[in-house]
């Protein structure tokens, strides 16, 4: 099993995101009177951190069907810019396709955007692997919380920051490897200007919208410092 | 007693349906046809731009305005990006990096 180490060591930094993150929504959940199931069933159906977090003071208030769906669709429309990247590896996954899909957090997309691939290793078990993983382990922190929450003995405050730790690695390798700088300084000078005009509520999507038009824009440019007509 | 179940679980299954949708838009848009050379060309350079975006979007509820200005935000992502850059240890940027920012909130 040698997809399933490269897995584990590829996703260890994410345990320990998820199984704080997943502990302080069961706990939520609890709290708000849910049981172990639906903690459990968010986890499993919904993955996905920030929308489940939102989603237990808008259930606990009886909030409507249809403001909940559209908050879902505001939060998490980000992941509409993940599939991009993936579509051609993921079709050839057979099917683990939709899962690969369904599976794609913020958290797996940066691992599976930043993995080198090992020699002599199946490229689609890993990534499948990779996924299944980050979801067990979301699915026991939800589980955990819920079920001994209270009890746990550690202050984990501040362990979150493994998140934001992890994607700064990951732009730092992206920088290394390419040439181009312009996705890195759209990312930056988009993201600051629309947090000023817009506050930190409202930024995202405009921000990611800007830097696909930006990219789409400077195609020329971008592509002739990396050179990807001649990679094929 | 019902319908105190099937209200959490028909919330829990609307997002999750919203979520999944979101998450198939591109793959149902593109189908099985090969894809178009503009959106291979996004599909590696888009990476960055989106994860640099997502650490400044993890950082939104940091004020920088009034004190600690940011500070424990500020020295612990500053050291993973340093370490990162030196020692190119992946496991060793991330445990410092958070290490840092629990002591440094605590302080």
């Amino acid at each position: 099993m040698k997809e399933f180490r490269f897995a584990v060591k590829n996703t260890v930094p994410i345990f320990f995101t998820y199984l704080f993150i997943g502990i302080a929504f069961g706990i939520m959940m609890s709290d708000a009177g849910y049981g172990i199931l639906l903690s459990v069933a968010s986890a499993v159906f919904i993955y996905a951190g920030s929308m489940q977090l939102v989603m237990v003071p808008m259930m606990a208030s009886g909030a409507p069907l249809v403001s909940l769906a559209l908050t879902a669709l505001f939060i998490n429309a980000r992941h509409v810019f993940y599939g991009i990247g993936f579509i051609d590896k993921f079709r050839k996954m057979g099917w683990r396709y939709p899962y690969m899909i369904m599976a794609l957090t913020d958290e797996t997309y940066s691992i599976l955007c930043s993995v080198k691939d090992d020699k002599g290793l199946d490229e689609e078990k890993c990534a499948f692997l990779i996924s299944l993983l980050n979801h067990s382990y979301w699915i026991f922190g939800c589980f955990l919380g819920a079920f001994a929450g209270h009890f746990l003995p550690f202050d984990m405050r501040g362990i979150e920051f493994s998140a934001v730790a992890f994607f700064l690695v990951v732009v730092v390798n992206q920088w290394n490897r390419f040439r181009s700088k312009i996705p890195f300084f759209a990312a930056v000078i988009f993201a600051s200007t629309l947090f000023w005009l817009l506050g930190k509520d409202y930024f995202l999507i405009p921000t990611l919208i800007a830097c696909l038009a930006a990219l789409l824009l400077l195609q020329k440019p971008v592509e002739k410092k990396e050179g990807f007509e001649n990679d094929k | 007693m019902i319908s105190n179940a099937v209200y959490p679980a028909a919330a829990i299954a609307v997002v999750a349906v919203v979520t999944w949708m979101l998450c198939a838009f591109p793959f149902l848009l593109f189908g099985t046809r090969p894809l178009p050379k503009t959106v291979k060309y996004l599909g590696k350079t888009l990476p960055t731009a989106i994860m640099t975006v997502l650490v400044i979007y993890c950082l939104r509820d940091t004020d920088f305005g009034k004190y600690p200005f940011g500070l424990a935000e500020i020295v612990s992502c500053a050291l993973v990006v340093i370490l990162q850059t030196a020692r190119k240890n992946m496991y060793l940027s991330i445990i410092a990096g958070t290490l840092c920012y629990m002591i440094l909130i605590r302080v």
